[in-house]
């Protein structure tokens, strides 16, 4: 139906205090699709998951992020939510004293509430999670335990992953969600994040590590580096990547090379 | 000297209006003596400054500047619908209702109590059952307390809770009182007694509401004893109107292997101050100490707690957290004494602020006297703010800024919220907790 993209990032330029850490990255997503972001530490993929999301703590300096043809840094982040994007932290906040329960409700009916839905009850809300816990291979014990705490890494990741089936973005975007986890973990988080793809939404997965796109497999992967994006291609990018490492892009680049997406 | 304080004229007019007492339900001859002596020593006293140290931080000149006059009579229109705000939701608790300082019989359930408990009013007690009240005026000490010396002066009412050897209450006793518009201008002085015997337990609640923003003074004063082996849970609740002074003392005395279990939430009144106060008077016993106070606007909120480990093998326990918004100044001074003799004890107090706006202020000052040389003591104390990255957690979830904000509120009081015992009493906290900083 539309011909307008999901997401179109023009020339973004991102500051973390004073420092520039995104120096004129673009990047386009369309519904349907999967981008895989990599790039060496420091590259700036971070920044890029988490100004999308709107973390205050980072100031946009320059360049456009449309989403859905709106103007999305005009958007405060839990506006953004209600409009269907979703970050799953690379490090999940911990909130003692209150219940996973309890929160993955207010959010859902939040953002039911935002777009003129009733909100559900808890005994509806307790169907619906039934069938999410399965997506990611938890049990309803952890809803009563507080966001986080106490989690390992892997829960804390499988937690993020649960929340997105809860939520249902239309732009996902994952956060060195491999990071940390072993083989058996990241399968599981990699098939909750396959069951919730359909032909209306977009996934962009950050890793350093080529691993993760195994499992999720990517229509396209962008290299970062210093800030800016310095190429892009299919699957199999990925792959030449991890063998011939970073250094083989960013030596590769030609100076002053603009983004490539 | 701060002559204007000490020598104004309010405290003056105290003493005039000690005669309007003759006019009160009639009391013993003891108890009548205990009165004159106390109103004279509140004249010697005058009410506190700054320059007291119990008193650094909370300036009651506000107190001092206002002339109340003490309601002995009956008086207020409290209806039963009035008080729902008050009663957790709960049924089947003991209640005695006081309004404007006397006792509402009309308004009250002593229904279904065990048998070996006493639930009456004081000024019952004082005309029909004097020695049911007998320990009171023994358990604290208005020697340095001009407020617990206004109190004895002028102490009217109160409840009388006793029970015996061996009796356990399961339902809680809930003393509650409420003042509503005719208590302007009017200072109240409720004066409670709580006996527990040996090996009893029990659950008392009092509580300090309005349902006015009345200008008033309520300066309750409560004694307990707690007999060997018995525990007692014992919350305040200070949700008094939002232009009243509440000053209120607890004073406890344990004896061995008892446990008193204190929580004092304070949310109401301009000016509060609460003192909380307990002796582990016998090897064995235990003291825990927790409290939250949820303050906005002007609002000034003291706390001074004391535990005395005057015996060996105690412990005590102790959290304190408050939240504190707009320009609200809140206070905490914990005070630990451990005698030479109390070998063995251990301590640990925390209390905990967060503090939601740049000019709302906490002064928190631990004050650890130990005179034994085998114990373990310890305090600590935190400052904090929202925590900035759970609030973009929160948000990125689509929870609005509000929300996200009083969730985390939440989540700070939760801990010592959870340490409540009574279901419908935590349950009421949390949903206050959520609710207050809307």
């Amino acid at each position: 139906m539309t011909t307008m993209p999901l997401l179109e990032i023009k020339d973004l330029h991102a500051n973390v205090g004073a420092k520039p850490i995104l120096k004129g990255l673009s990047l386009t997503v369309d519904r349907g699709e999967i981008h895989a972001v990599m790039g060496p530490n420091g590259s700036g993929k971070s920044t890029l998951a988490q100004v999308l999301a709107g973390n205050p703590a980072y100031e946009v300096t320059g360049g456009s992020v449309a989403y859905d043809g709106q103007d999305l840094l005009a958007l405060a982040p839990e506006e953004r939510a209600q409009k269907g994007i979703f970050l799953a932290f690379q490090y999940p906040v911990e909130i003692p004293g209150v219940s996973n329960a309890y929160f993955l409700r207010a959010a859902y009916n939040e953002i039911r509430k935002a777009r003129g839905q009733d909100e559900v009850d808890p005994l509806e809300f307790a169907d619906l999670m039934e069938e999410r816990l399965a997506y990611v291979d938890m049990d309803s014990s952890m809803l009563s335990r507080s966001v986080n705490t106490g989690f390992s890494g892997g829960e804390k990741k499988r937690n993020e992953i649960l929340q997105m089936a809860v939520l249902e973005p239309t732009l996902g975007i994952l956060d060195e969600t491999d990071s940390g986890l072993d083989i058996d973990a990241l399968r599981v988080v990699a098939n909750g994040v396959n069951k919730l793809r359909r032909p209306d939404n977009a996934t962009i997965v950050v890793t350093h590590y080529q691993r993760l796109l195994n499992y999720i497999v990517p229509d396209f992967v962008h290299v970062l580096a210093n800030g800016r994006i310095l190429k892009s291609g299919g699957k199999d990018l990925a792959l030449e990547l991890e063998e011939k490492g970073y250094d083989w892009v960013t030596g590769d680049a030609p100076a002053g090379a603009g983004a490539v997406a | 000297m701060s002559a204007s304080v000490i020598d104004g004229s309010p405290a003056e007019s105290y003493i005039g209006a000690f005669d309007a007492l003759a006019s009160a339900p009639p009391v013993p001859a003891a108890v009548r003596a205990m009165r004159r002596a106390a109103l004279e020593r509140f004249a010697a006293l005058g009410f506190p400054t700054t320059h007291d140290e119990d008193w650094h931080y909370t300036s009651v000149s506000p107190i001092a500047g206002q002339e109340f006059m003490p309601l002995t009579a009956r008086s207020g229109s409290v209806r039963r619908a009035d008080l729902a705000p008050f009663t957790f939701g709960a049924t089947g608790w003991h209640t005695m209702v006081f309004v404007n300082g006397r006792y509402a019989p009309d308004l009250s359930d002593r229904g279904g109590l065990p048998a070996g408990v006493t639930l009456m009013d004081l000024a019952t007690a004082w005309s029909d059952a004097p020695e049911a009240a007998a320990q009171v005026g023994t358990l604290t000490s208005f020697e340095n307390s001009a407020f617990t010396a206004l109190n004895t002066a002028f102490m009217v009412d109160g409840a009388v809770v006793r029970v015996a050897h061996g009796v356990e209450v399961d339902r809680p006793i809930h003393l509650l009182f409420v003042t509503d518009a005719a208590a302007a201008q009017a200072m109240m002085h409720p004066r409670n007694l709580v006996v527990l015997g040996r090996h009893a337990r029990a659950t008392v609640i009092e509580s300090y509401v309005s349902t006015s923003d009345a200008l008033y003074l309520c300066n309750p004063v409560t004694e307990v004893t707690v007999g060997d082996g018995a525990t007692l849970r014992h919350f305040k609740m200070q949700r008094e109107g939002a232009r009243a002074f509440h000053v209120g003392t607890i004073e406890t005395r344990q004896a061995r292997d008892s446990h008193y279990v204190s929580f004092s939430f304070a949310a109401g009144a301009a000016l509060s101050r609460t003192n909380i106060y307990t002796t582990l008077g016998g090897e064995g016993g235990g003291a825990t100490l927790n409290g939250l106070y949820m303050l906005g606007g002007e609002q000034h909120c003291d706390h001074q707690t004391q535990i005395i480990h005057a015996q060996p093998n105690c412990f005590s326990r102790e959290l304190y957290k408050g939240v504190l918004d707009d320009r609200s100044h809140g206070v905490f001074n914990g005070k630990v004494l451990v005698h030479p003799i109390a070998q063995k004890t251990d301590g640990k107090q925390t209390n905990n602020t967060l503090l939601l706006s740049d000019t709302a202020q906490i002064d928190t000052k631990p004050q650890l006297e130990i005179f034994a040389d085998d114990v373990k003591c310890t305090h600590g104390a935190t400052v904090g703010q929202i925590d900035q990255l759970a609030l973009f957690y929160l948000e990125s979830r689509g929870i609005g800024h509000a929300l996200a904000r009083r969730l985390l509120t939440y989540a700070f009081a939760a801990d010592v919220l959870e340490t409540i015992e009574v279901d419908e009493v935590r349950e009421g906290l949390e949903r206050m907790s959520l609710e207050r900083f809307v």
